[in-house]
């Protein structure tokens, strides 16, 4: 009788849990693969490592305290597969092949769409162009960083649970990759 | 807050106010340039997020996967039968090689062993005669002349 209650609760806990990861899936899923595809420029490789970061979130899900958001516990995830990705000596091979990788130009051409006038379509484009192409040059850990910053949006605090660094060293990566970008788009204008 | 605070956080300072007013023009330009950088990252993530999935590319990769694999099996297996029969198919004639050997070995050890007898009976045969006592010498004689006609 007891045991049978016992093996009750256990099914509703996975239940629910369950259908708690289906709606973190739901809510994140977006946001992890567009930091993804910045990340890497490549819809294949983005679209793969979200699904490799789900399925790990997924294994470690019981493993999940809550210490942080579930959105910062996944990017974390995401950061270090994609250097996995790229440091795995393994991956080396597929790395010098992969050729998915979109260049500067088709990466640019995605354009707000508030941008009416064509003027004005042109300076945004050559403007988005121009933050790629500084994005290209930035260490993994700076782009990293600019990535979450601007793209996502995410406070520092949120970005130092995310990376593992702390925040006077996020401030200090960022700081740098801003004066950079800033750099060289405004020498290019 | 202006935008150099925003990246870092520091306290705005006299001087650096200053600064910002100086460099206000390119900061709105530089902000801007941010945002549609963010705005052409959503949009693109948006609809590569949305594209049609390549699932046959995908089935297809699978495939010529398991097909490579699997012809790789069956070389493999190919090869090691083949060595293996390779292999049985010398030793099956090692194996008749050493027993027709065996057999001419002792065809030969037969036949000397059956001259060697023949040789045997040959000298008994002749020492008998030889040891005949010379008193018995005429009765062979006549057992001799009777046996010649």
């Amino acid at each position: 009788m007891t045991g049978a209650t016992a093996e009750e609760i256990a099914g509703r806990e996975l239940e629910t849990a369950t259908q708690e990861f289906a709606n973190i899936v739901a809510t994140h899923r977006p946001q992890i693969f567009r930091f993804l595809l910045a990340s890497t420029r490549d819809a294949d490789l983005a679209e793969t490592l979200t699904q490799e970061c789900f399925l790990k979130a997924h294994r470690n899900w019981a493993g999940f305290r809550g210490d942080s958001s579930a959105m910062t516990w996944l990017m974390r995830i995401a950061i270090n597969l994609q250097k996995d990705h790229w440091r795995n000596r393994r991956m080396q091979f597929w790395r010098q092949t992969q050729t998915h990788a979109v260049d500067l130009d088709e990466a640019s051409e995605w354009l707000p769409s508030g941008e009416s006038s064509a003027e004005q379509k042109l300076l945004a484009r050559e403007q988005v162009k121009q933050v790629w192409q500084s994005v290209r040059g930035l260490s993994e850990r700076q782009r990293t960083v600019f990535l979450l910053r601007y793209v996502e949006e995410q406070e520092l605090s949120e970005i130092a649970r995310a990376t593992g660094l702390s925040e006077g060293t996020v401030k200090a990566h960022l700081s740098r990759a801003v004066a950079r970008v800033r750099a060289e788009v405004g020498g290019k204008r | 807050m202006n935008f150099r605070d925003k990246i870092a956080g520091k306290p705005e300072g006299q001087e650096a106010q200053a600064e910002m007013r100086e460099s206000e023009a390119l900061d709105q330009e530089f902000e801007q340039a941010l945002r549609n950088f963010r705005l052409s990252v959503h949009a693109w993530s948006e609809a590569a997020y949305n594209r049609p999935r390549a699932v046959k590319t995908v089935r297809q990769r699978s495939w010529r996967l398991a097909a490579g694999w699997a012809l790789g099996c069956v070389l493999v297996a190919g090869s090691v039968s083949g060595g293996v029969y390779e292999r049985h198919h010398r030793q099956e004639l090692a194996r008749i090689a050493a027993a027709a050997r065996a057999a001419e070995q002792q065809k030969q050890a037969a036949e000397a062993k059956a001259r060697e007898e023949e040789d045997l009976l040959a000298q008994v045969d002749s020492d008998v005669s030889r040891q005949v006592p010379s008193a018995m010498e005429p009765l062979a004689q006549l057992m001799a002349e009777d046996e010649s006609k």
